[in-house]
């Protein structure tokens, strides 16, 4: 009655390699600029105008699930974030959640947290991390991810205070990522 | 013979005062359900208040603290939001965060939890052969909180004889606190 994550991952099935050149690099700040080598970027700038999402990589795998093989994508990034405005004098931590959400023939809205983290109050406000990989699996209900064009990728966060409301806030700023028209076997991520 | 028809007098007026400082205290335990009642309404979550039970959503939240919730149709739900559910045959809520959602065209809605301070999601507490959770599940998304207050109903629960204790002086306080007024209201 466990769902073991690893069982999943054992049941992989190869699929088509992909070999698709897709240079996607938007320039929002004239001062990031992109190395040829990236297979596909993407700069985002969100709210304060402080945080930027570097996306590259993208590949989709077929995957059996409980009944049926589902899509699980794959993503890396980079998030430069500084937080230290959101804290105030009743903000006891921050809970910061990249979530993408896109659409799909099975259904008209999808959701998934990719990854996840708990600022503490007291903690490093400036984020700066590179290579990540996403914490939990990207797994799509069905086989919409492939050839999607149009998942959308969002920084937000829940503040948690010593005492009061719980607000979730979105940063304003979306980076679009679009998926593959083909699956493509697994690398080492 | 006057002196008899005095401590009738007292008699009479001791059991009124009795029946007086009943009928407050039964308008103080009315008033208090028609509040909680009304905030059941108001909120559309049949428990509108909840004392979290376990560490699983440190170190946002503590055994012992409140946390208020709302469970509106309007508000959908979505990824980051802390839901407090109930699986299917147990009685005991879970307060968690929605980790995944896929909605369907028509509104019907699935979704996967996961409590902060839990390496992995919830599918190994769901029911057997339960992957998602639905609407139905769902109690109420936490709106606000406040911390500490709570370890009261839980210290209540693991411990009856405190609950016996503080239940014992509150009616204490009642008729004790009626009595001093008492006199004048009847004369």
């Amino acid at each position: 009655n466990f769902y073991p994550l690893f069982t999943q991952v054992s049941l992989i099935f190869t699929c088509f390699f992909v070999g698709l050149p897709f240079h996607l690099c938007l320039h929002l700040d004239p001062v990031f600029h992109f190395k040829e080598l990236c297979e596909l970027c993407v700069l985002l700038c969100l709210k304060d105008g402080k945080t930027f999402i570097f996306i590259f990589r993208k590949n989709v795998e077929d995957f059996t699930g409980p009944r049926e093989r589902s899509d699980l994508g794959f993503i890396t990034f980079d998030i430069t974030a500084d937080l230290e405005n959101i804290f105030d004098w009743n903000v006891k931590q921050l809970f910061l959640y990249l979530s993408a959400e896109y659409s799909t023939k099975n259904n008209a809205l999808n959701q998934v947290v990719l990854w996840d983290k708990i600022v503490l109050r007291g903690d490093n406000p400036k984020l700066l991390l590179k290579d990540m990989k996403t914490k939990y699996f990207f797994f799509d209900d069905g086989n919409g991810l492939k050839g999607n064009r149009n998942v959308t990728l969002t920084l937000s966060w829940n503040v948690v205070p010593n005492a009061g409301i719980l607000p979730l806030v979105t940063g304003s700023g979306h980076v679009s990522v679009p998926f593959p028209d083909t699956y493509e076997i697994t690398k080492s991520y | 013979m006057l002196s008899l028809d005095f401590l009738d007098d007292v008699r009479r007026m001791n059991k009124r005062q009795l029946y007086y400082q009943v009928l407050n205290f039964g308008m103080i335990v009315s008033s208090a359900l028609m509040i909680w009642k009304g905030l059941m309404v108001i909120t559309g979550s049949e428990s509108p208040i909840v004392v979290v039970l376990s560490g699983s959503m440190e170190p946002a939240f503590h055994r012992g603290d409140l946390l208020f919730l709302t469970n509106r149709v309007e508000d959908p739900i979505r990824v980051g939001e802390i839901v407090v559910f109930r699986i299917e045959g147990r009685e005991i809520p879970i307060v968690h965060r929605v980790l995944k959602i896929h909605e369907k065209q028509n509104g019907h809605i699935k979704f996967l939890t996961k409590g902060d301070n839990n390496a992995v999601d919830d599918r190994g507490l769901y029911k057997q052969g339960q992957h998602w959770l639905e609407k139905k599940d769902v109690v109420g998304r936490a709106r606000g909180f406040v911390p500490y207050i709570g370890i009261v109903t839980i210290l209540m629960n693991d411990y009856p004889k405190f609950k016996y204790a503080v239940l014992f002086l509150l009616g204490l306080f009642v008729l004790v606190h009626r009595s001093s007024e008492a006199p004048c209201l009847l004369c």
